[in-house]
């Protein structure tokens, strides 16, 4: 017993250990999760520019509507679709 | 992306729970061992891992053949899915030796035929993601990645057994004993508890983050079927 070696203090090395294997796998997860948060926006981006479009009325041709007198200023303005968007 | 099975949540918190009581049983439960210290406990977490990650690259290697047979390319994401997770969980498993080694072998690294194997697996699966990166045709990719992924398969084996076929100072914890290893100890009952605990435990997170990138992997594919129907 008395020649036995003390045990040696390699705690520092333990919680570094244990440190990076958390680090780890908890940057794994944030990046998956991150991921998943932007492939989902992109889905709801896709699937709103799949549908299509309602005939979106510009400032001007409300304007128009509301004053007729004005109308003959905004004759230029039309309603923009989808095909007009992606022209 | 469609909302998460009451399975998969249950599974995410046992997963938690479960790393929870495993650090507890590693850190306190298991006695010191006497000769190397407190930095033996990194052994349950290193196995733990590296167990997961072995079968997780050998399971790839299974999707690979089933994608390869019948040339579906659910059987691709599987694949990745399961590469991914071992790659994250190897890693884990090379830093926490490297970490042992330095108080044990007094050297960080050295180039043994299981720390040389080792990091070859990992580098394969490394260039697997980056090779598959520079292929658009989503056919092409996943035959490629089957056939790669079946034959980097075969590094995960040759890892596991370096330790019991070659000269190595790695010491074979389980199943074996190397005269040429360092560093080695024979388990006590507690220490068993807190190594097949940890064996569980990593064995159920793998399951988890599996099944979550499965997921990704079918959202991924989602976004890219309405990026063809949109630009149509």
């Amino acid at each position: 017993m008395f020649f036995q070696e003390p045990t040696p203090d390699t705690s520092g090395y333990m919680i570094a250990g244990f440190a990076i294997a958390f680090i780890v796998m908890a940057l794994y997860v944030a990046s998956m999760y991150l991921r998943a948060r932007n492939l989902n926006q992109d889905v709801s981006i896709l699937e709103e520019m799949e549908k299509p479009a309602p005939p979106i009325q510009t400032s001007s041709t409300r304007q128009s509507r509301k004053s007729p007198a004005k109308s003959g200023k905004n004759k230029s303005a039309k309603s923009v679709t989808k095909k007009s968007r992606q022209k | 992306m469609q909302p998460k099975p009451v399975a998969l949540k249950v599974l995410d918190i046992l997963s938690i729970i479960l790393l929870v009581i495993s650090t507890y049983l590693a850190l306190f439960f298991a006695p010191t061992e006497r000769v190397m210290g407190d930095v033996q406990r990194v052994f349950y977490f290193h196995i733990g891992t590296a167990w997961t990650a072995l079968l997780g690259f050998i399971l790839a290697g299974v999707f690979s053949v089933v994608y390869l047979i019948r040339k579906d390319l659910k059987w691709d994401r599987l694949q990745v899915a399961a590469i991914e997770v071992s790659l994250v969980f190897f890693l884990i498993t090379i830093v926490l030796g490297s970490i042992w080694a330095r108080p044990a072998w007094n050297t960080w690294w050295t180039w043994d035929p299981r720390l040389t194997t080792a990091a070859i697996t990992e580098l394969i699966y490394v260039a697997y993601f980056m090779l598959r990166q520079g292929i658009d045709d989503p056919d092409r990719r996943a035959r490629f990645g089957a056939v790669y992924a079946l034959v980097g398969g075969l590094s995960a084996p040759i890892t596991f057994f370096a330790i019991r076929l070659f000269r190595t100072i790695h010491p074979v914890v389980i199943g074996g004993t190397n005269p040429e290893a360092d560093g080695g100890f024979s388990m006590t009952a507690d220490m068993r508890v807190a190594f097949f605990f940890a064996l569980f435990t990593f064995t159920i997170i793998f399951v988890d983050l599996f099944w979550n990138r499965i997921r990704l992997g079918d959202l991924q594919e989602k976004v890219e079927q309405l990026k063809l129907k949109v630009s149509m």
